[in-house]
């Protein structure tokens, strides 16, 4: 008897530790969310901030993808309360029923947002997301190393140039990875065509060979360090480079380029929806936004916030591109199933070709 | 009655011990084998397993670079456990505490710290061509980094200690008048160390080489650092499978290749452990 009270009694601590683990850091408490963003895109001081005003403890963790944060989300594994994917995620996680509507009773400041950022068409109307900062996707350099004449037509193809070879870094993503290689032969990056993606697998099978790695946010290190001299990647973080190391200059494609808009968005399974919210309409006060801006150096759709930037900053044509530049550039929407099983498919076989 | 009662808390000690391989490691294991055999719908399916074929190529390279990993862990794993297994108590005690000193870092770190190392613009070429530089010499670096070799070189240096310790501790398990009774009847040190020294710390080679090939043929963090995310191995494809960071996330197929995994590293442990006891028996008839 005595025997099987212990055992069950073990078994019972060992399922009340999982149960435990399965919480998260939620633990239910009203007083505490999750937030999970990207890395390297928040000042983290504005997270104390909103715990001295509010009460409110902030789980705050990172992740390096769209795709990461969806699969860490539909496993169950961990449970969010905010998130700030792109718009593409955003009509993914729309479609799949996994975002909350907002109440924006709770978001007075939502009024800051600018026109031209609201209804997009990731969220035509209005009722799942809060723009949070938005840019493009830039070519950096090292002034050093490449030659004028290889940047002067500020072109996609500087990423194929064999003179470079060891000397570039890609996306390690396929969806930049893929979008690049699009640009480049002239192809929507939304395309649905299964032509146009195995054209762009070739382009990059093609470029294997003079890419020094694929990265993602080790290429600070890499760039910052001049162990690479020619790279793509997201504005504010190629601003933060370029802020770090001065041989590092950089331009957005002329024959185009991906804009991303990340928006903040409360998960459907939080069970601290209110608190969500408040956090969101925090991160909407302008003298939050424009810290947050001078940190991350993205640009942000933020009216009262913009206008108190620093003209060096707001003024930057590569924080914030003019007209001509942005209407080449291409937001990413959601591909289909089949797109999506083929661009796996695709980036997996480059990936084992050896 | 004294009998029953340890039985009971013999049975009582064991639980919680059962319980926990049930929940951690039995209970995850049968899960990969019903992903292996079920697609999407959960209906069972031998489609999955089409995959390990596309996916060979990716195996042998994982294999290959696991193999090499572990044959040079044993070389420079064995002749330090033997020096240090025949030196003084104090050094015995300080040279276990250096190679236990690395694993107290996190494995991640201790890796991007190889990064800088390796780099064109790393520890290694900076010295170098300073060296150059004094002669008036120029020196264009070596490349070290974002290759195969520094692959091989991450899970050498990773694992290495996993080698080093179980064959040092085989090698002090044995007995020093073995050793005096074989020089008595003649042996040379040559000998002695083939006829004696080495059946004996067979043991300890057999569970170095399982803990070296095991999470190097597993590895994926490693490929990703050193060798620039340009090859996958199979962990990062099973890795890829899991998290979708190619665009879909697929149990299954991602469940089907951890179980190659599983099977081809269950049947390395049933060979090692068929060789050592074949080796203890051995061993055992000679004494």
């Amino acid at each position: 008897m005595k025997k099987k009270i212990i055992s069950l009694v073990s078994v019972a601590l060992l399922l009340f530790s999982l149960a435990a683990c399965g919480e998260g850091g939620n633990g239910g408490d009203a007083q505490s969310i999750n937030v999970y963003n990207w890395g390297e895109y928040i000042d983290q001081s504005v997270l104390d901030d909103f715990e001295a005003e509010t009460g409110i403890k902030v789980n705050y963790t990172t992740y390096a993808s769209n795709e990461e944060m969806y699969s860490k989300i539909v496993s169950g594994a961990a449970s969010y309360d905010v998130i700030i994917p792109s718009e593409y995620m955003i009509s993914k996680m729309i479609s799949e029923d996994l975002l909350h509507e907002l109440n924006f009773d709770n978001i007075p400041n939502y009024k800051y947002i600018g026109e031209e950022y609201r209804g997009l068409s990731y969220d035509p109307e209005e009722k799942y997301s809060v723009p949070y900062t938005w840019g493009t996707v830039v070519i950096v350099y090292n002034t050093k190393y490449v030659d004028e004449e290889d940047v002067a037509d500020e072109s996609i193809n500087l990423l194929w140039n064999e003179k470079y070879a060891g000397n570039i870094l890609m996306f390690d993503n396929p969806r930049d990875a893929f979008a690049l290689a699009h640009i480049k032969l002239g192809h929507s990056m939304n395309t649905t065509n299964p032509e146009d993606w195995y054209e762009a697998a070739e382009e990059l099978k093609k470029q294997k060979p003079i890419v020094q790695a694929y990265v993602m946010d080790q290429i600070f290190d890499k760039m910052l360090n001049e162990e690479a001299y020619i790279a793509a990647y997201y504005a504010g973080d190629a601003m933060t480079m370029m802020d770090e190391n001065e041989n590092l200059a950089a331009y957005v494609p002329r024959e185009g380029a991906n804009m991303f808009f990340d928006s903040m968005c409360v998960l459907k399974s939080s069970r601290n929806k209110e608190a969500a919210e408040k956090f969101i309409n925090f991160m909407c006060e302008t003298e939050i936004a424009v810290r947050n801006a001078e940190e991350v150096w993205y640009a942000i759709p933020h009216t009262a916030a913009y206008e108190a930037l620093d003209p060096e900053q707001s003024e930057d044509p590569l924080v914030y591109p003019p007209k001509e530049v942005l209407d080449k550039c291409e937001v990413f929407i959601n591909l289909n199933k089949e797109t999506l099983v083929l661009q796996s498919e695709l980036w997996i076989n480059l990936k084992t070709q050896y | 009655m004294s009998k029953t009662v340890t039985i009971g808390n013999k049975k009582a000690t064991v639980s919680p011990f059962a319980s926990w391989m049930t929940v951690f490691v039995l209970v995850p294991m049968a899960l990969v084998v019903y992903y292996a055999f079920t697609n999407a719908d959960g209906a069972f399916t031998f489609e999955n397993l089409k995959w390990i074929y596309t996916y060979r190529s990716t195996m042998f390279l994982s294999l290959r670079l696991a193999f090499i990993a572990t044959v040079i862990c044993l070389l420079l794993a064995y002749p330090i456990a033997y020096s240090m297994s025949r030196a003084g108590e104090k050094i015995q005690r300080n040279a276990t505490l250096i190679i236990m000193l690395p694993m107290w870092m996190n494995f991640l770190v201790r890796t991007y710290s190889w990064m800088t190392i390796l780099e064109n613009n790393g520890l290694i070429n900076s010295a170098l061509r300073s060296i150059f530089g004094l002669f008036g010499g120029e020196f264009d670096g070596f490349q070290l980094i974002n290759n195969r070799g520094a692959i091989v070189l991450g899970m050498v240096y990773n694992f290495l200690p996993y080698m080093i310790l179980p064959i040092y501790t085989s090698l002090t398990k044995i007995d020093n008048s073995l050793l005096e009774a074989a020089r008595d009847l003649g042996s040379n040190g040559f000998h002695v160390f083939k006829r004696v020294i080495l059946p004996l710390s067979i043991p300890g080679i057999i569970s170095g080489i399982t803990m070296v090939f095991i999470p190097s043929i597993s590895t994926f963090i490693i490929s990703r650092i050193l060798g620039g995310g340009k090859d996958f191995l199979i962990g990062d494809l099973i890795e890829d499978y899991f998290l979708g960071n190619s665009g879909v996330v697929n149990y299954n197929i991602g469940a089907a290749l951890s179980m190659v995994l599983m099977i081809l590293i269950l049947i390395a442990t049933f060979f090692m452990n068929h060789f050592d006891k074949d080796a203890k028996t051995s061993g055992g008839g000679r004494i």
